[in-house]
């Protein structure tokens, strides 16, 4: 061991080479609305997702390296299904799953030479906004409790801050749509963004069973296109009627 | 298990483990005595006294498959539960009914619900209908050491194949062979006088609701001539569970529905006890 390297020093190295590596990527955003929790991602691919199902109420969203969550969503399923099958339906949960995902990175991060490059949002959607729980984690293991919104990947600073702006409890999910697409353009000055090159998804409290629900590129247009004439000030006071349209739910 | 425990506080190595897409198999790694395949047969053969499940339908129609199961579970001569249910969602276009063992058939098809929705996530696709079946085959097998020791649990599976827009339905037997079925079958102990029925009330051109209708029918001519079938108990209200998988899913009638379709079916029989007669030429 020709030179000594003192742990700080090893710990600093390795976050900002965690840091480094999810900021190059594209940015993913999380927030609440009022029928349940919308997932937004930047990401063009219709096969390779950063947005995921994992149980009934449960579903997962990662920015980073690939391979590094994808390995950490399939392990999430395993967990999920397993406790699901063994106890009940009821007794999984995302305060159980962000636990093992905290144990699981934050090993990681301590034990090996290269930590993973990844930050991960668990979430579960309840019976109402205030039972909502979303969990973000962080490379190194920590875990935080959000409420509102979470904006995770490339340049979050900016994301989050537009979301910050532009997000309000209990906005329909067409307005909520339309803030999450605004802050990933904050990505860049000059970024626009088609219904094509988002991956969008929802937990949809008025659903039965298994709530996660991918929407295809044509709703997207049609939820963008909804809110794009009246910005805020329309509510989504006309949209009832196509926002509603699979879940029911949708009044006001 | 050595692996479970050597990365403490990480995901356990299986569950790290990106290979397997079953989640029996993973299930028959991480805890082999969770399958019922896993665990030692009895030493002897069980007796009566343990639930048994009866009979089960199901019928095609163009565009789907409708089955159903009576309610009642016997051990021995006893009825043990008058309100079991054989009849489940496996999927959303599949279902999925059991008969024999009642208390390993249960716990068989919720393996296999977890298993298909566990595939379904991993992959990002669900299996093909075969595939389903398949599937159902293994676990059948895997139970054939109990089912020499008389606790055989015998499923039938009906699934919606959206290539060819049409009904399904696959028999097992306890060895788990895998036998695809045309327009009609039926498993149980009242299955023989079922599929009598089925025989003469099938037509290639049913409605859904028709179809259901040759289920309940099918199911009374069962309960009429075996002891351990339960037929539709209006007193109670209790009627078969029915379910149809069509392409837009699988949906169980309500209680209105089938308390209709069995009234009817009761109805019918005030005047013609043997149910609808079929034309002799």
């Amino acid at each position: 061991m020709p030179f000594y390297v003192s742990p700080e020093q090893q710990m600093k190295d390795k976050a900002d080479y965690a840091r480094k590596g999810i900021s190059r990527g594209r940015s993913v955003v999380v927030l609440q609305y009022d029928d349940g929790i919308l997932f937004v991602a930047d990401n063009p691919s219709r096969a390779l997702h950063k947005i995921s199902e994992i149980y009934d109420r449960i579903a997962f969203a990662a920015v980073g390296k690939y391979n590094e969550f994808e390995n950490l969503r399939l392990g999430g399923v395993r967990y999920a299904d397993i406790n699901g099958y063994q106890y009940d339906r009821r007794d999984v949960t995302a305060r159980g799953l962000a636990n093992v995902y905290a144990q699981s990175l934050g090993t990681i991060f301590t034990e090996t030479n290269k930590p993973y490059e990844v930050e991960l949002v668990v979430a579960e959607v309840g019976d109402d906004a205030e039972t909502d729980q979303i969990y973000r984690l962080t490379f190194d293991g920590s875990v935080a409790d959000e409420h509102g919104y979470v904006a995770m990947g490339g340049q979050a600073d900016a994301v989050a801050q537009s979301l910050k702006d532009g997000y309000r409890e209990g906005s329909s999910l067409s307005d909520a749509l339309r803030t999450a697409v605004r802050a990933l353009e904050a990505q860049d000055s000059d970024r626009h963004l088609e219904a094509t090159s988002l991956e969008v998804a929802v937990l949809d409290r008025n659903r039965e069973h298994r709530l996660f629900k991918r929407l295809a590129a044509a709703r997207i247009g049609e939820l963008l296109a909804e809110s794009e004439g009246g910005e805020p000030g329309a509510a989504g006071s006309g949209a009832g009627s196509d926002a509603g349209s699979d879940a029911g739910g949708g009044e006001d | 298990m050595a692996s479970h425990e050597s990365h403490t506080g990480r995901l356990p190595g299986l569950f790290a483990n990106p290979d397997m897409s079953s989640f029996t198999e993973f299930l028959g790694a991480y805890s082999p005595r969770s399958l019922p395949g896993g665990r030692t047969p009895p030493a002897s053969r069980a007796g009566d006294d343990i639930p048994h499940g009866t009979t089960i339908v199901a019928v095609t129609f163009p565009g789907g498959v409708v089955m159903a199961g009576d309610r009642r579970a016997t051990a021995g001569h006893v009825i043990a539960q008058r309100d079991i249910e054989k009849v489940f969602r496996a999927d959303e276009f599949s279902a999925i009914a059991i008969a024999g063992t009642a208390g390993i058939g249960i716990e068989m098809v919720r393996l296999f619900q977890v298993e298909l929705e566990h595939y379904e996530k991993r992959e990002g696709r669900t299996l093909s209908v075969e595939g389903k079946a398949n599937r159902l085959a293994t676990m059948v097998r895997q139970n054939l050491a109990m089912a020499m020791q008389g606790l055989a649990v015998v499923p039938l599976f009906a699934g919606y194949d959206e290539e060819r827009d049409e009904g399904r339905i696959f028999s097992y037997d306890p060895a788990g062979g895998r036998y695809e079925e045309r327009d009609f079958h039926s498993v149980g102990s009242g299955s023989v006088f079922a599929r009598g029925a089925l025989k003469k009330l099938y037509r290639p051109d049913l409605s859904a609701e028709d179809a259901g209708l040759v289920c309940v029918q099918a199911l009374y001519d069962a309960a009429d001539d075996d002891s351990a079938t339960g037929g539709p108990d209006l007193t109670r209200r209790i009627f078969p569970v029915v379910a149809s998988v069509t392409s837009d899913g699988y949906r169980r009638l309500g209680e209105d529905e089938v308390g209709a379709l069995a009234q009817a079916v009761v109805d019918g029989r005030y005047d013609s006890p043997g149910g609808p007669t079929a034309p002799l030429r």
